[in-house]
C-alpha cells in the first residue's frame, strides 16, 4: 500500500457515558483527521447513542462532549454512517439524532447532511473496503 | 507481515494485555515485524513500573519491557489517556508538578498521531480489548 491514502474506519458500539470509549474513540477521529487519509465513522449497537439530540449531562457530572460531533465536518469527517437496525432496536429513528452537516468543496461548498443511514448489509459491505478499523 | 498492535484494556483486569503480549512475542517468533505497540485507554496501564503482582503471578509490565528490550520495540503510551490515569514520564511529571515518575522501562509517552501512523505504515494492525 505504501505512501497511498488508506480507509480508516471508526466504529463505535458504545453509549456515550459510562464508560470512556465514546469520548476518547473521538479524540481519536479528531487527531486522525490531520493525517489526510479516508476517513468515516460508524454508530452501531449503544453506539447510536452517541449522536442523539439533547444530549444534558448536568446532573450526572459528566462532561458532555456531544457538540464535539458538530466539529466533525470542519475536519473533513463528513461520511458518518448510523446502522438502521440499531436505531430501530432502540425505538429511535434519524429525527432523534443531532443534524450534522459539512460543506462540500467539490459542490460549491454546499451544506450536506454527515449522517447516513445504512442497513447492517450495507455496513458489512463498507467494512469489507477498510484498510483499517479501529472500534471502540 | 508488518504488525501495528493495540491495547485497549489494563493488564489483570482484562485479558487483553496477555493476548497482546502472546501475540506480539508469536509474531517476532515466526519473523514478524512489529512497528509499534500502542497503548490507549486502560491500555496505559500497562506502563506503569509500580505496578507489583503477587509473586506466583505473571508481570506483565515486565514481561513487555523485557521484550522491548530483546526486539527493541517501539511502547507507546497515548499521553491524553496517560494523563487521565496517572502515568507519568519524567518530562511530564516535571510538566505537570507532580511529585514523581512512573514509566514502566522500554515505554515512552506519545501522542495519538503515533496510532493513526502505525496504522498507515502497518500491513495490519491488530487491536485488543472488548
Amino acid at each position: 500500500m505504501g505512501n497511498g491514502v488508506k480507509k480508516f474506519m471508526y466504529v463505535n458500539r458504545r453509549a456515550p457515558y459510562g464508560t470512556i470509549y465514546a469520548l476518547e474513540g473521538l479524540e481519536v477521529v479528531l487527531i486522525g483527521a490531520a493525517f489526510d487519509q479516508e476517513v468515516c465513522m460508524v454508530f452501531v449497537d449503544d453506539g447510536v447513542f452517541q449522536l442523539k439530540k439533547g444530549q444534558d449531562t448536568a446532573e450526572s457530572n459528566m462532561k458532555n462532549f456531544s457538540p464535539t460531533y458538530r466539529a466533525l465536518g470542519d475536519y473533513d469527517v463528513n461520511k458518518l454512517y448510523v446502522e438502521k437496525e440499531s436505531l430501530e432496536q432502540r425505538g429511535m429513528s434519524e429525527d432523534d439524532l443531532l443534524e450534522l452537516t459539512y460543506e462540500d468543496e467539490d459542490d460549491d461548498y454546499k451544506e450536506k447532511p454527515s449522517i447516513r443511514i445504512v442497513n447492517r448489509e450495507e455496513l458489512a459491505d463498507l467494512m469489507e473496503q477498510q484498510d483499517v478499523i479501529l472500534n471502540y | 507481515m508488518k504488525f501495528g498492535i493495540l491495547v485497549n484494556e489494563g493488564p489483570y483486569q482484562h485479558q487483553a494485555s496477555d493476548t497482546a503480549f502472546n501475540f506480539t512475542k508469536a509474531a517476532l517468533d515466526k519473523g514478524h515485524e512489529i512497528i509499534r505497540v500502542f497503548f490507549y485507554h486502560d491500555g496505559v496501564n500497562n506502563g506503569t513500573r509500580l505496578t507489583t503482582p503477587p509473586q506466583d503471578d505473571r508481570n506483565l509490565v515486565n514481561q513487555w519491557s523485557e521484550l522491548a528490550k530483546e526486539h527493541e520495540l517501539d511502547l507507546v503510551v497515548c499521553v491524553a489517556a496517560a494523563q487521565r490515569r496517572g502515568i507519568v514520564d519524567e518530562d511530564e511529571a516535571k510538566r505537570h508538578g507532580k511529585s514523581a515518575d512512573n514509566i514502566a522501562e522500554g515505554f515512552h509517552i506519545s501522542g495519538l498521531g503515533q496510532l493513526i501512523e502505525m496504522g498507515i505504515k502497518a500491513d495490519r494492525v491488530m487491536a485488543f480489548g472488548d
